[in-house]
């Protein structure tokens, strides 16, 4: 069917900000989507509030809206730009969401809008549990059994009539809250109770559980025709139990036979069939491991996660192919992209295996509960491609980045055998590597799998690799059958060499550099393999490859000039979606300036792992050993490392020393920015102002070290332990307590103390081509230093600062900048402290405001720092030194957080990073700016209503004069013990509210009920209060109520709300 | 245990060999199918093919009782990059390697299948000869070069004998060219009263059998191979409702006056896209063959095209104007591969049905009776 020509203003609507689960692959989604719009020739109007997008970069859509999405700020672009259709499908649960909002808000009715996709009463059969069980059973697909009860005995009366384990999950809870698996009545009984007292309705789902099955998904397209193929199917290593997000996954499957491949795939064709669903769809399945019996667990009718993976996987566009579709292309008249001489009616066929690991938080969130469930956890994940499952997997635990290369986590072996069997029964992050250590200590396969529920096979195969790793021991001399087999067993020199120093220490090829140079004597080097969504049976152009070692070699020698960038790998906290954005503009760059790109990066989530982004794509491990194969084979003039955010700089040292040209910044001028001793001595010699501050070894040190330069402290460990990194510290007793729990410290491991300064913090992002300085903008944080840049709001055009203040600012970034002979970009941030600007961190790379920046100044900030590492000038390119001139708009980053994901994590602001994504608003004056940013970044904003307090004394001064305010704009206040006593001494009436330590009615109860609409809850450390502060925080995070730990943002919130007499109204589009 | 591979053109794939020890000769062919291996080994469609698989894995479930598609396999030898010795499913019962030792199937593993793969695509299916032998390279050549691939492969996969599968409906005369029991459980499933004849049937001896219809089986090899079964077909046409399946649909091709071609290198998977002319719906199908029938042949013909690939555009189905007689190229039973054309067999006995109607019925009675001395002096035969 030829596509629908009365469709010709779409609007596509995005996901919104990064948060867990719902990260980067929408950028992708809603990338690909905007441009297969645009090639019909229709106009595309998109909105998405995330800045650090490629999608909503002016050249994807024809009108780009940064506003938040909800029903207020969309009805009105649909009103101001009457568009023919809407695109829901592509972003995500929020676009879905939205759309179901505007339609039965009777917007999209009113505004004659038509549903592109998938219609309403679809996404409500999906999505609503009991409509859902309804089409289920109409459509004689198995679902669990459930019943609803409102007693103890109905659930006993239910659960023994079924059997255990059953699922309790309370009605009306936030997060699962007083739900959880039953094993027996006792549990049951216990559950029950209290998710009937947890539940305002007193009201539990009992389900019968289906933890341990199998689990598999498939992605199912259809067309307005009928057509119907599957994409990819997937096969999780973690069974039923672990959100399929927090699974590690294989495609295509491994362990179904066709009748069972078969069965479920017509069961999601009749899914699909049955939701009328015109584009991309995903239908999970739970599969009996001992019999045909399945059950559908869910249905996603949407492009989701599990798309992107799929897309990735098989090199299928799924989204692209959901665009065409639901402007009335059929599948059997799109040609496939990859193959350019077949069709898009077909399913893609893999000649390779595809692992995926989730990336967790974890490292930054030490005290999060790890145990996986049903909630996802992950901020990101990594993929990787083999020829077996045994180099997938190696593959990919090696690009994530978590101090681990192989299947080997330090310190497992000192785990007791009772807290491994725990381990291995109640699944956390780190499961995969405490299989391997079982095998390591001899326990049987059957008896891991009795533990885990995880399939024989994938055991089997991690059991091999424990016992190869025996065989690279044990062996004396490495002989080349056996390096052979260990490459292809996705053993890297690194592994090679430490399992051979760990057999014969002492002895050569110890060492990972004389392992390579051995290897590539005896002439082992990979091959890299074309994904191509048919196995070769048709020749294919995608120019997307994997590595492997077998014969032959596909990639096609090109006589071009080549550049290979090197991506940031998988979304994790503080190296973002910003980073890819980077990534793909310098690869656009870099083909628009008559090179070929090369990329190589292992997140399936991004628009940089799109083979059309690239000349090349490598999907391959950020890791030295894969990036110099890749080198090799490639023989680019040179690599661009200031993209990838710290994966990438990391690797520039050991890239350099292997004899690779770095393109962009020196690595002598990377050291120096990132080595604290020499950027010391770089800023003395500038004769730049930095915060004091001097490394300790001892704890006597640090005491005397922090007397001198006078309390409050910054202090942080010079090395990396995972534990909590970087504190302020207001006395020697929170010092102490901070050198005692947080790090070891030893001459081996000095701590550093720098004198904290309570200033404001300002940021720049610079771009250098060795002689010009181009300054786009300035951005000012509205909380002060103590929160970690990436946490805070920031604004630009900064509003508080002085003329001198940005100009110290500007000066010292054109002083460093050129001290380092940047080529490229830089990133410095300053404290403002009593008039003077001092230096408190400069990255000689990409940072995670340049796409922010890049939005808000109009300057295309990567493909001008690219431009400048390929040799142009920024002279000839338009620019001069300095300043670019401000915005008359104001633009605010706000940082967004997925607290309510991760319980025990505390959601006080620190210097620690916890955002996992940011929103940005924009307007005509600072107020609307920040309210848009505000609203955009999920935060409820009452214009009445209550305010609960509890402050730190040394707050509480700042503190009262913003409660004034509050109380001044009618808002009640609510305070506990010290906090309104100093209220009333400012003569303001104040509810008084138990402490927890004074029994219920109290605090948190207050929060529960929902009598309060904002917290204002100041850090108190080192004594019992934080315990109190901590549990009023994570209630006010659960109960989806504002809470605010700086009295900064507080601050900035009144004067917004001052300012605001009237609502916002959205600005007119980007370009315009 | 070493095995090689070594193709027509020269290329020589050294591996490990599993299964059964020896050498064998035979067209190398590609599957796509990513699950469905015990199938595609026991599809006598591959008679004396050396099959490889694309996807690298197989064996990871095993081989069970249940998966067979006929009672033994008949390829000349089965080429993976990896076979696994430890299965995992539930209804796994051993391993592809004893599945290969037990039939004397010679398997090599650890080659670059994929190299294969693009070679076989680029040059077209070819002869090989597999062996885990020591023999020197100039001596496989030599063997390779005097073997002749097989010509009789129909004759031998096909049943020696008639048997039926009682059912309660329509009566199907099944004609074994080498068929996939998947037919079979297809026409069973919906109740047929089935016999099954050899390949070489004659159209008398089928019409003693007094079918309400006959299902043209698949079978392996080039359908020009077999001109008795043409003959046959076009005997019977008109007379009954036919139904033709992957060799049927050739053979019923040749019969109506269209002639067949062979493919580069065949389509042989589970993902392949049908459009169905007359709906303008496209189905994935699963299919494996390495003939087809020549487009403009058809012309002159009282054929119509019914069904083609959406990619590279083949007859993948036809439909007599005059006649209750259709074929189709793939294979609607799957087994493996996608379920969605098993819609063709409700089709095949809808057409029976109508045909009835159009052609009324005799006494049940006197077909009953005629049916049986028709069967007897068959079997007496």
């Amino acid at each position: 069917m030829p596509r629908n020509k009365d469709l010709k203003k779409i609007l596509v609507i995005g996901s919104g900000p990064i948060v867990i689960g719902q990260a980067a692959e929408f950028d992708y989604a809603g990338t690909q989507a905007c441009q297969a719009l645009k090639e019909e020739g229709i106009e595309v109007i998109l909105i998405n509030s995330n800045p650090a997008t490629i999608m909503t970069d002016t050249n994807i859509a024809d009108k780009v809206y940064i506003e938040p999405i909800n029903l207020e700020f969309v009805s009105q672009i649909i009103r101001q730009e009457r568009p023919d259709g809407l695109l829901p499908t592509l972003g995500g649960q929020t676009g879905l969401n939205m759309a179901v909002e505007l339609a039965r808000a009777g917007v999209l009715e009113q505004e004659n809008v038509k549903l592109l996709g998938t219609q309403l009463n679809a996404i409500e059969r999906a999505e609503d549990r009991d409509l859902f069980r309804d089409l289920m059973r109409e459509l004689e697909q198995p679902v669990p059994e459930s019943v609803i009860v409102t007693t103890v005995e109905a659930a006993v009366d239910f659960a023994s009539g079924l059997g255990y384990p059953v699922i309790v999950r309370p009605a009306y809870t936030l997060g699962g809250t007083g739900g959880g698996i039953a094993a027996n009545e006792e549990e049951l009984r216990e559950t029950v109770t209290n998710g009937i007292r947890y539940s305002p309705i007193g009201q539990c789902l009992i389900e019968n559980s289906i933890a341990g099955l199998k689990e598999v998904e498939y992605e199912v397209m259809r067309d307005a025709n009928d057509n119907c193929i599957v994409v990819c199917n997937m096969e999780n290593f973690d069974p039923v139990g672990v959100h399929t997000g927090d699974s590690i996954v294989v495609a295509p499957s491994q362990t179904l036979s066709d009748r069972e491949y078969q069965m479920l795939r017509s069961a999601s064709l009749k899914i699909i069939r049955a939701l009328n669903i015109e584009g991309g769809c995903n239908v999970q399945f739970a599969l009996d491991p001992q019999s045909y019996q399945y059950y559908v667990i869910e249905v996603n009718p949407r492009v989701s996660r599990s798309s992107a993976l799929a897309s990735k996987a098989t090199g299928y566009p799924i989204a692209k192919m959901a665009a065409k579709i639901a402007v009335g292309y059929t599948l059997d008249e799109i040609i496939n992209p990859v193959t350019g001489q077949t069709y898009a009616c077909f399913e893609p066929t893999l000649d390779y295996i595809v692992a995926k690991i989730p990336r967790w938080p974890f490292d930054k969130f030490t005290s999060a509960n790890r145990k996986l469930g049903t909630q996802m956890k992950a901020t990101g994940e990594v993929m990787a491609i083999g020829r077996t499952f045994e180099e997938s997997i190696q593959k990919a635990v090696r690009s994530l980045e978590i101090g681990v290369h192989r299947l080997y986590l330090k310190g497992a072996e000192e785990l007791a055998n009772d807290v491994l069997t725990t381990r291995l029964v109640k699944p956390d992050d780190e499961r995969l590597f405490l299989v391997a250590e079982a095998f390591r200590r001899g326990w049987t396969l059957q008896h891991i799998q009795d533990l885990t529920n995880i399939d024989w096979w994938f055991l089997d195969k991690i059991e091999r690799i424990v016992q190869f790793e025996d065989v690279i021991r044990r062996e004396p001399a490495l002989n080349p059958q056996t390096l052979l087999a260990a490459k292809r067993n996705g053993f890297t020199d690194r592994a090679i060499a430490e399992l051979r120093s760990e057999g014969h220490p002492g002895s050569a090829l110890t060492k990972e550099l004389d392992v390579r140079a051995h290897r590539l004597e005896q002439g082992i080097k990979p091959v890299y393999k074309m994904v191509d969504t048919c196995a070769a049976e048709f020749e294919a152009t995608t120019p997307y490859y994997y590595s492997t070692y077998e014969t032959e070699n596909e990639v096609i020698p090109s006589a071009k000039e080549k550049i290979i960038v090197l991506g940031s790998g998988p979304i994790r906290i503080g190296q973002g979606i910003e980073f890819d954005y980077s990534t793909v503009h310098a690869v656009w760059a870099i083909r628009n300036a008559g090179y070929e790109a090369v990329i190589i990066n292992n997140n399936p989530e991004t628009v940089s792992t799109d083979f059309s982004t690239s000349d090349r794509l490598y999907f391959e491990p950020l890791f030295f050993e894969d990036v110099m194969n890749v080198i090799e084979q490639e023989k680019p003039i040179g690599v661009i490392v200031q993209f990838g955010g710290q994966t990438a700089i990391n690797l520039a040292a050991p890239l350099a020393k292997a004899g690779v040209r770095i393109l962009g910044t020196s690595l002598e001028s990377i050291d120096e920015a990132e080595n604290r001793k020499k950027f010391e001595a770089l800023l003395s010699k500038l004769n730049v102002p930095q915060p004091k501050g001097t490394t300790v070894i001892s704890v006597d040190e640090a005491v005397g070290a922090a007397q001198e330069l006078g309390y409050p402290v910054l202090v942080r460990p010079s090395y990396v332990l995972g534990g909590r990194a970087m504190e302020i510290v207001y006395s020697d007793e929170e010092l102490l307590a901070y050198m005692e729990i947080a790090v070891k410290v030893n001459p081996e491991h000095p701590v550093l103390i720098d004198r904290y300064m309570l200033g404001k913090e300002i940021e720049v992002d610079a771009i250098c081509d060795g002689e010009t300085v181009l300054i786009p903008g300035i951005m000012e944080h509205v909380e002060r230093a103590g929160v970690h840049s990436g946490d805070s709001i920031a604004v630009y055009p900064p509003q508080s600062l002085s003329d001198d203040i940005k100009q110290q600012a500007i000066d010292i970034t054109i002083k460093i900048a050129k001290e380092l002979k940047t080529i490229g970009l830089v990133n410095i941030q300053f404290v403002v402290w009593q008039e003077k600007v001092y230096v408190i961190e400069v990255n000689p790379r990409s940072s995670r405001t340049v796409p922010f920046l890049s939005k808000v100044t109009r300057i295309p900030m990567a493909n001008l720092a690219t431009q400048a590492i390929l040799g142009k000038k920024l002279t000839e390119l338009g620019y001069q030194e300095g300043l670019w001139p401000e915005d008359e708009f104001i633009s605010v980053k706000v940082p967004v957080f997925s607290f309510a994901k991760l319980r025990r994590v505390d959601p006080t602001l620190t210097p620690e990073m916890k955002s996992t994504g940011e929103v940005m608003g924009r307007d005509r004056n600072f107020a609307k700016a920040l309210y848009k940013g505000l609203i955009g970044s999920g935060m409820k904003i009452p214009t009445s209503g209550a305010i609960i307090a509890t402050v730190a004394d040394k707050d509480k001064g700042d503190a009262i004069e913003i409660l004034k305010g509050f109380y001044n704009l009618g808002y009640k206040l609510i305070a506990t013990g010290g906090t309104a006593d100093a209220i009333e001494a400012a003569g303001l009436k104040v509810r008084r509210v138990n402490k927890l330590s004074d029994g219920s009615p109290n605090i948190v109860d207050l929060i529960r009920t929902g009598q309060a609409q904002f917290v204002v809850n100041t850090l108190t450390k080192g004594k019992a209060p934080e315990r109190d502060g901590f549990r009023i925080r994570r209630e006010a995070v659960e109960n989806g109520i504002v809470c605010l730990t700086s009295l900064d943002t507080v601050s900035a919130l009144l004067n917004m709300l001052q300012a605001l007499r009237f609502s916002s109204e959205p600005m007119p589009a980007f370009q315009e | 245990m070493q095995a090689r591979l070594l193709l027509e053109d020269g290329t020589l794939f050294t591996g490990q060999g599993f299964g059964a020890e020896g050498g064998s000769v035979g067209e190398v062919v590609f599957n796509t199918g990513i699950t469905g291996y015990q199938e595609v080994l026991s599809d006598p469609s591959y008679c004396g093919q050396i099959v490889t698989m694309t996807f690298p894995l197989i064996g990871n479930y095993g081989i069970n009782r249940d998966d067979f598609e006929s009672i033994r396999p008949y390829i000349h030898g089965f080429v993976v990059r990896r076979h696994e010795t430890v299965p995992s499913n539930w209804r796994a019962q051993y391993t592809i390697d004893q599945l290969l030792k037990e039939y004397g199937i010679v398997g090599i593993s650890d080659i670059d299948t994929r190299m294969l793969t693009r070679i076989l695509r680029q040059h077209g299916t070819m002869k090989g000869i597999l062996t885990t032998g020591s023999e020197r390279v100039e001596e496989l050549k030599e063997r390779l070069g005097t073997a002749s691939l097989l010509r009789d492969q129909v004759a031998r996969t096909s049943t020696k004998s008639v048997f039926s599968s009682p059912g309660e409906k329509e009566r199907i005369v099944l004609v074994d060219y080498g068929a996939k029991s998947g037919i079979l459980r297809e026409l069973t499933k919906r109740g047929c009263d089935v016999v099954v004849v050899p390949q070489d049937a004659t159209a008398d001896e089928i019409r003693r059998l007094h079918p309400d219809g006959i299902q043209l089986s698949n079978g392996p090899g080039d359908p020009k191979d077999v001109p008795h079964a043409v003959e046959t077909i076009r005997q019977l046409l008109g007379e009954f409702p036919i139904f033709g399946i992957c060799l049927g649909h050739q053979l019923f091709a040749l019969a109506c006056g269209a002639d067949t071609d062979k493919l580069k290198f065949g389509h042989r998977g589970g993902n392949h896209p049908v459009k169905e002319l007359e709906s303008g719906r496209c189905f994935i199908t699963s299919q494996n063959h390495g003939y087809t029938v020549k487009e403009e042949s058809v012309a002159g013909t009282e054929l119509e095209v019914t069904h083609i690939n959406n990619n590279d555009k083949t007859i993948e189905g036809l439909k007599h104007k005059r006649y209750p007689a259709f074929s189709v190229q793939y294979h609607p039973e799957a087994a493996p591969g996608p379920y969605d054309s098993s819609y063709l067999f409700d089709r095949f006995l809808e057409l029976i049905r109508d045909n009835k109607i159009a052609n009324p019925e005799r006494p049940r009675q006197a077909q009953l009776s005629e049916t049986l001395r028709g069967e007897l002096q068959y079997a007496q035969k």
